[in-house]
């Protein structure tokens, strides 16, 4: 997926013109912005904070301790406003809507976000720290710049001018001197301003804006491309079943054909010997292609849907099965797979580790879900970790929002229970 | 060479596969058939069947248009137009699925389900479709094999009137007379016997009738 960027700070300065935009001036209005915000800030802490203090004895105190825990929560707010004016991608609320309506419920849902304390200690560090750098920031590459330009408008007013308090200057081309120079440390300070704001905003959006909305996001941008995934792959099963069947399986069936009848022809000999020896291996050859495209997706399955092509690899089953399922019709394609898949892979399973003498597969569509239920009455002990086929079908069952689940206590019995949500087809 | 067959028959062929279209018609024009028509799918089948009025149609499952069962079910409407048409049916793989609902067609005489591969096997091949030609019932021992893996104790699973309808068919009476006898529609009795035949397993032997093996399965229980 291209995600387009929204134009910010950093990327303007990359590019030619940042000096002529709005950028140079979005950011030193957000510097100022904080600075003013910040003394505001400063203020209203260390007042709510300290009256909070002195009246904790009388009780009433407390509600102004409260509040001042939860003022982050307004500075992390106007915050993200502020950030607008140099970093205007989106910067979501990190907090959580409570769950129901009243005072109660959403101080205690606050109380217990993490983000809200994140916020207070913004709201900090923003009282304490920050706003003097963006104070200094803006006094070091716009006032003082500024200032050197100016100098020839105080010389012509005062006479002479004490250029940043240090140099003093009295001639009028000492003057233009310093104006020329203070206009290229004003360009420098344009860039500084933008390093300083962008910086500043980095950090105000790892505090204050919500990470997970965006994490959110690309989970379900995931979730939506496994799905594409797994129909890919499902497709690509079926495509694969065609082609052998309509190719290597009519050409293979040919073959045998005409063994056959050379094998008629050929007068009794080596050569009739010969024609035996490969008419019996065309067809094994023929046999064994058949079980292979029946692994890949059987036809069974395509086109009578998941009740017959259980019923089928029960038949194949080499431990007695009984199939209890009954469904309301046709299923979604990729259900009647993946539940297909669980049931053959179970199967195998009893056949191969269980020592079961009898299995039974029940099932049918209720409440909006296919379920279905393996069990065997075997030794148990079963473990859908590593090396178990049962891992990639409970992957392949996970894309459909359904559920796998175990359980194989140690002498048995085995159940293999699936659920998969959805609607029959129609 | 030995296999030319005492009575050759005018054989309707489907097959989509030009391949095998065309050695099926060498091999049945071989053994001294003709193959009246050969089609490429099923539409085509029933309008040659109609057209040709042949011995014994042979059909391919899988074919066009959708690549399904396209084959079976134009072998199954066929035979419930003309019950007495013998119909052959080669698939790449076997299904009992497919065998019961070719089975249960007209009156399970006169059918044969195959696997392809055994058009290979020349001489079973022919000797097979002449058995369906004349009305016997063939089926893949494929198939058989399948179904006698099947759990045993049949008869436990039939309904109470499913066994009553075996009950009367033991005794020798038609689909008709059942009906009338226990007051159902004949649709309804044939759906109760198809569901016997289902139920216990029954693949025909060559040239037995079901209901007979159905008869021998209660009398053995």
């Amino acid at each position: 997926m291209i995600r387009m960027h929204p134009p910010n700070v950093w990327r303007a300065m990359a590019r030619p013109g940042y000096l002529l935009s709005a950028w140079p001036w979005r950011s030193a209005g957000y510097l100022l912005t904080g600075v003013v915000t910040g003394v505001v800030v400063l203020v209203g802490i260390v007042t709510s904070a300290a009256a909070g203090a002195v009246l904790a004895p009388a009780l009433v105190g407390l509600p102004l301790l409260l509040g001042t825990a939860l003022a982050g929560i307004p500075v992390a707010a106007l915050e993200r406003l502020r950030l607008r004016l140099v970093d205007p991608g989106p910067a979501p609320d990190p907090h959580e809507s409570p769950g129901e309506p009243g005072l109660r419920a959403w101080l205690s849902t606050r109380l217990r976000e993490r983000a809200t304390w994140r916020e207070f200690g913004h709201a900090l560090l923003f009282a304490g720290v920050l706003w003097p750098v963006d104070a200094l920031a803006l006094a070091f590459f716009l006032l003082g710049p500024s200032t050197v330009v100016a100098t020839p408008l105080v010389v012509a007013t005062a006479g002479e001018a004490k250029v940043l308090k240090v140099w003093l200057v009295s001639g009028w081309p000492a003057a233009f001197g310093f104006a020329v120079l203070g206009l290229a440390l004003l360009v420098l300070g344009a860039y500084l301003l933008g390093v300083a704001a962008g910086a500043r905003a980095g950090l105000a959006r790892l505090l204050v804006a919500s990470r997970e909305a965006d994490l959110g996001a690309r989970v379900a941008e995931l979730a939506r491309s496994r799905v594409r995934l797994v129909d890919a792959f499902e497709a690509e099963r079926r495509r694969i079943e065609r082609d052998l069947h309509d190719g290597a399986q009519q050409r293979l069936v040919a073959l045998t054909m005409t063994l056959g009848l050379a094998r008629l022809d050929a007068p009794p000999g080596p050569l009739a010997d010969q024609l035996d020896k490969a008419h019996a291996q065309a067809g094994t050859a023929l046999a064994e292609l058949r079980e292979l495209i029946h692994g890949i997706h059987p036809r069974v399955l395509a086109d009578y849907g998941l009740e017959a092509a259980v019923a089928d690899a029960a038949d194949r089953s080499a431990v007695p099965v009984d199939v209890g399922l009954e469904l309301p019709g046709r299923l979604p394609q990729a259900v009647e797979a993946a539940a297909y898949f669980v049931v053959c892979e179970a199967l195998a399973n009893v056949g191969r580790h269980s020592g079961a003498s009898r299995a039974e597969v029940s099932g049918g569509h209720r409440d909006g879900r296919l379920v279905l239920r393996i069990r065997d009455d075997g030794c148990g002990g079963a473990r859908a970790g590593e090396g178990s086929g049962l891992t990639g079908l409970a992957d392949r069952v996970s894309v459909l929002d359904g559920r796998l689940s175990l359980s194989s206590p140690p002498g048995g019995p085995t159940l293999l229970c699936v659920e998969i949500p959805c609607d029959p087809a129609s | 060479m030995t296999l030319r067959v005492d009575r050759p028959l005018r054989v309707v062929l489907a097959e989509d596969s030009v391949l095998l279209r065309d050695g099926l018609v060498g091999l049945l024009g071989r053994c001294g058939h003709e193959v009246v028509a050969a089609v490429g799918d099923a539409e085509a089948l029933v309008t040659a069947v109609g057209e040709h009025d042949p011995d014994v149609v042979v059909t391919d499952v899988r074919m066009p248009p959708g690549f399904q069962d396209e084959g079976l079910h134009a072998a199954v409407r066929l035979r419930g137009e003309r019950p007495a048409l013998p119909v052959l049916v080669l698939s790449q793989y076997v299904q009992r699925r497919y065998a019961a609902e070719l089975l249960d067609s007209g009156d399970g005489t006169g059918v044969g389900y195959l696997l392809k591969d055994r058009v290979g096997q020349v001489e079973e091949f022919i000797e097979a479709l002449g058995e369906v030609a004349d009305g016997g019932t063939v089926v893949d021992p494929e198939v058989v094999r399948q179904l006698l893996r099947r759990r045993r104790d049949p008869l436990e699973r039939l309904t109470p009137r499913e066994r009553e309808v075996l009950a009367l068919i033991a005794e020798g009476r038609s689909n008709s007379s059942i009906a009338r006898e226990l007051v159902v529609s004949e649709a309804a009795v044939g759906k109760h016997v198809s569901g016997i035949l289902t139920k216990l397993d029954l693949p025909p032997a060559d040239g037995t009738h079901r209901r007979v093996l159905a008869v021998l399965a209660y009398l053995r229980a």
